[in-house]
């Protein structure tokens, strides 16, 4: 074949790298060392003897711990083999795992936290010494009180669940400053709220509610009044829920937890479609929490490190967990947490790498710019859906008609009945194409589930690239059924046969005991122990 | 909006894009998809922010300016610990982690991010081997976390309330715990002796209404318990669940605490290739033998080896996902979320560049230069060793003449920040691999200078 090349296809033919690479442990070549250790000096040596034959019996280590030996090039090699083998945001279209608001986390943010002025900095140092870390933590409170209309911010919770649980500590705290801490022990939670809610509340001592949708999918208000009693802590719910409907009852819930005493949580983990639109306490809100790897741009780091801003209503300012940054005169003082605070919940001052991030990516948009994000998050969204719905099987349950904030739930229910092949399955496959693709939370309340959410970032082009894939799975589904069926085929590894994971006698949750249990080898700590 | 409003970051502010785009869904504007947003609920102004900096440069500048404001520890002499420790980082850790791929990656399949579930099955079979452990899980927040979940998890298990706390642990560590199994258990401090736990005290506290026996080693200053096994022995013999905090940093000399009994081990892996990052870059591990019983209590995910289509290829999945809040919600452990994954990997990396070789040579220098650190500051007079217990990185130091807070401002002014005032008259000191024998001799010849009673004096006179 001669010039010109040919058009691309559509989708895009695509293969993820497949190195193939073996486990960590068998790379190990004896007497390969990846890093070397400075010796201990002679002049200490001398004074303290040989400290390891010193040791009491009970603390030597008997035999050592089995870890491999490799050379630094082969341990780097290994491990930048298997991130290819991952697909982060940076080189997908990552609109596929909704709920997970995947943004594009700015590199150049990455960039200004990896400075020793951040990376070296000890959090018992001198207060004079940090100025610049608690100025910035500082300033990113004033920013989320602006953004959420509450009265304090912190950070210190080390995740969304994290910041979740940090909500529902709070309010148990208020209760029972109160004296109502024994009387109110139940919390209400929507089903389309984010499973935390329901799972924090229960570990913090209460029974837990679940209010399901109204026909429409809307929350249901009147089922939520019959639930509500002297007995309700809290209601903690999402919104726009999971299926990127907005409560317009919202203040009406949180007004009628309030007149039987009940505070209100609001779980904002994504508010990607409503910055600068409406605020938490504007709805009546008492504590909310924002995830800053999600709304606010840091990078998921496949699966953390992760941070929480809880916001909180004057009410309950006392309540946030320590230590709290304080501005005193021109410069920044830390205080240990009140008599009323729920005390510590993370060490040090909270995810400052997140911190930095988060003020970095607001400071880059500004008002308008943060509106703007959400506006356009709810455009493209809104587009998906039109674009979505317009392939032949799948469909977006609830609101028929009505428009949706940041995400929708959509389901395939019609293209399962029609060609048995289920939602687990075509996400399987779009892995073929280089894309994510998430089902739901649980229970599956929609069937055959799958949603999404564009975010502000993806351009139209890269979501039109995104519901082509979608389109071509649905035709091979009626067309072509054992290519979904057999999925993936341009992937890392081939079916995966997840049957020994949830069996005691077969599961391998670590090297050692796949060993243990398929090879009958005995750990060396065992032997010597 | 008037004016049409770009970002680099959002790229269908493009005006015509922005206009298709509202074509095709039939909408005149984006304020349309707002229609369930109640009016009185809508903000009807702009949010009261700073002014934007959405050029690079600026915001760099912006930045940076403000971090300038901070004078990290490598422009001192930091002998400060107390949970965040000043361990070298290599650089192809920091390589591994800062890859885009990593960085970026979140919740994908076992197909599309394997990679993401091999560094952390790997992750997780290291530590298994410096722990002696055959189930660690995906981490947890951090150490604080780990340890809550771990006595949490001995709560669900034996159905009992009391927690007997034998070791010295850091105050904000047993604040987290208190407040997180407050609904169902209490903790009840056993005061320990010269730094470690006292086996009478203990014994005379404990009954079958005990969930869980809770171990700091080392402790918060830094000692090594020694009677590990006897503690264990006890605790089993009521049914009592043993859990140990922990920072794996010497295993590889120190005996881990599962050959001494422990059920549940739990700790924190900064000190295992991340940087201090003011305290913020902290991740948590679980670690328990391979018993369905303690397995099914675990709220992480615990990422597991399976077979594939193709022989000789390694695959991986969810262990026992149906215990998670993801899959039961409120009937789950506890909850799952997002928490610290990228420190997981980022231990992985660590671990396999150190090593059996480097984690013993690390663990003897630590071990070594903690008994100088100790042998030379007790040598300055005025000041005495808290105990007489090994201790591994940090140990306590009391004055007799001095306020710990004074020595602490003083030192200070030389660039020295002399440990963490833990007592009004004593200072937790902690030494590292970063930390030489010059370090150690410059930090004991200015106390000598503090202590001796007429420099004292001066001292005091200039700085009152």
């Amino acid at each position: 074949m001669s010039l010109p090349v040919a058009p691309k296809p559509s989708p895009r033919r695509f293969h993820q790298a497949q190195w193939d690479e073996p486990i960590v442990f068998e790379l190990h070549r004896s007497g390969e060392r990846g890093i070397a250790v400075p010796p201990v000096e002679p002049g200490v040596r001398e004074a303290v003897g040989d400290v390891v034959a010193a040791l009491p019996a009970a603390l030597r280590r008997p035999a050592p711990p089995q870890l491999p030996e490799i050379g630094q090039m082969r341990v780097l090699k290994h491990y930048l083999r298997l991130s290819q083998e991952t697909l982060g945001s940076d080189v997908n279209v990552d609109i596929g795992q909704g709920t997970c608001t995947i943004k594009y986390s700015p590199k150049v943010n990455d960039q200004l936290i990896e400075v020793p002025q951040l990376r070296e900095l000890h959090p018992h140092q001198s207060e004079a010494s940090v100025q610049g870390a608690l100025e910035i933590t500082w300033r990113l409170e004033q920013l989320m009180a602006e953004i959420s209309g509450m009265h304090a911010v912190t950070f210190q919770s080390p995740g969304g669940s994290a910041g979740i649980w940090t909500n529902i500590a709070m309010i148990r705290a208020y209760h029972a400053s109160r004296g109502e801490g024994e009387q109110r022990d139940e919390v209400i939670t929507t089903i389309f709220s984010h499973p935390s809610n329901a799972a924090a509340a229960k570990e913090a001592g209460y029974k837990v509610i679940t209010i399901y949708p109204d026909a429409d999918g809307y929350p249901d208000l009147a089922a939520m009044k019959a639930a509500l009693s002297d007995r309700t802590a809290a209601i903690m719910v999402t919104n726009p829920e999971d299926t990127g409907i907005y409560n317009p009852a919202i203040k009406e819930w949180v007004d009628a937890a309030h007149a039987v005493g009940a505070l209100a949580s609001y779980d904002q983990a994504n508010a990607s479609g409503i910055l600068g639109i409406t605020r938490a306490r504007d709805a009546g809100f008492d504590v909310c929490q924002f995830n800053l790897h999600k709304t606010f741009s840091a990078p998921h780091g496949c699966g953390g490190p992760a941070a929480a801003a809880n916001a909180v209503s004057e009410a309950l300012a006392p309540f946030l967990p320590g230590p709290r940054i304080v501005r005193a005169g021109d410069g920044y003082t830390v205080h240990g947490p009140g008599p009323s605070s729920i005390g510590h919940v993370a060490p040090g001052f909270g995810v400052v790498l997140h911190v930095v991030r988060a003020y970095a990516w607001i400071m880059a948009l500004g008002a308008e710019g943060l509106r703007t994000a959400s506006e356009i998050a709810v455009l493209n969204n809104n587009y998906l859906l039109h674009e979505v719905t317009r392939i032949p099987g799948a469909s977006a349950p609830y609101a028929t008609g009505r428009r949706r904030i940041e995400q929708v739930r959509y389901s395939w229910q019609e293209l399962f009945e029609e060609t048995g092949i289920t939602s687990e399955e075509i996400g399987v496959r779009m892995s073929d194409f280089g894309f994510h693709y998430w089902t739901s939370h649980h229970p599956y309340v929609v069937p055959q589930p799958f949603t999404l959410e564009p975010t502000e970032c993806y351009s139209k082009a890269e979501i039109d690239e995104y519901v082509a894939a979608l389109a071509e799975v649905a035709r091979e589904c009626r067309e072509e059924p054992d290519v979904v069926r057999t999925a993936p085929h341009n992937q890392t590894v081939h079916h995966t046969h997840h049957d020994d994971l949830d069996d005691p006698a077969r599961w391998a949750i670590t090297w050692r005991a796949y060993r243990r249990k398929y090879f009958g080898e005995t750990p060396v700590d065992d032997v010597a122990a | 909006m008037s004016h049409a409003f770009t970002h680099p970051y959002i790229p269908n502010t493009a005006p015509a894009t922005k206009a298709e785009m509202l074509a095709a869904v039939g909408a005149s504007s984006v304020d349309e998809f707002y229609a369930d947003v109640p009016d009185e609920l809508r903000l009807h102004r702009a949010l009261d922010l700073p002014a934007p900096l959405p050029a690079e440069q600026d915001l760099a500048r912006h930045v940076r300016g403000i971090l300038a404001g901070n004078r990290p520890t490598d422009e001192v002499l930091s002998f400060l610990g107390a949970g965040t420790y000043n361990h070298y980082v290599p650089a192809v850790v920091d390589e591994v982690i800062r890859r885009s791929e990593f960085l970026t990656a979140y919740a994908g399949e076992p197909y599309e991010d394997h990679g993401r579930f091999h560094a952390l099955f790997e992750y997780q079979s290291l530590m298994g081997e410096l722990l002696a452990m055959d189930v660690v899980n995906v981490p947890t927040y951090d150490g604080f976390q780990a340890a809550a979940t771990g006595i949490a998890m001995a709560g669900r298990m034996t159905g009992r309330a009391r927690v007997l706390q034998v070791s010295d642990v850091l105050p904000e560590k047993q604040s987290k715990v208190r407040d997180f199994v407050r609904a169902r258990m209490s903790v009840e401090v056993v005061p320990g002796q010269r730094g470690l736990a006292d086996l009478d005290a203990l014994t005379a506290a404990l009954g079958d209404d005990v969930a869980a026996v809770w171990v700091e080693t080392p402790s918060a200053t830094g000692a090594l318990e020694t009677r590990l096994r006897e503690i264990a022995d006890a605790a089993h013999a009521v049914g009592a669940v043993v859990v140990v905090g922990t920072d794996p940093i010497g295993y590889g000399v120190l005996a881990p605490p599962a050959l001494a009994g422990a059920d549940i081990v739990t700790g924190d892996i900064q000190s295992l290739g991340l940087h201090q990052w003011f305290g913020g870059a902290h991740a948590g591990f679980i670690a328990v033998h391979d018993d369905p019983r303690f397995i099914m209590e675990l709220p992480s995910r615990l990422f597991g080896l399976a077979t594939t289509d193709v022989p000789g290829e390694y695959g991986f999945g969810d262990v026992a996902y149906e215990r998670t809040s993801f899959a039961l919600r409120e009937k789950g452990k506890e909850w799952v979320g997002t928490a610290s994954a990228l420190w997981g990997i980022a231990a992985g990396v660590y671990l396999a560049l150190m090593g059996p070789v480097g984690m013993a040579e690390l663990g003897e220098l630590l071990l070594a230069r903690t008994r100088y650190a100790q042998k030379t500051l007790a040598d300055v007079p005025g000041v005495s060793l808290g105990d007489d217990a090994v201790h591994l990185r940090e140990f306590t130091i009391t004055f007799a003449d001095l306020t710990a807070a004074w020595v602490v401002e003083t030192l200070r002014a030389d660039g020295i920040e002399p440990g963490v005032v833990v007592g009004t008259r004593t200072l937790l000191v902690c030494v590292t691999e970063m930390t030489s024998k010059s370090d150690i001799d410059r930090l004991a010849a200015s106390l000598t200078r503090l202590t001796s009673p007429a420099s004292a004096a001066a001292l005091k006179e200039q700085h009152a």
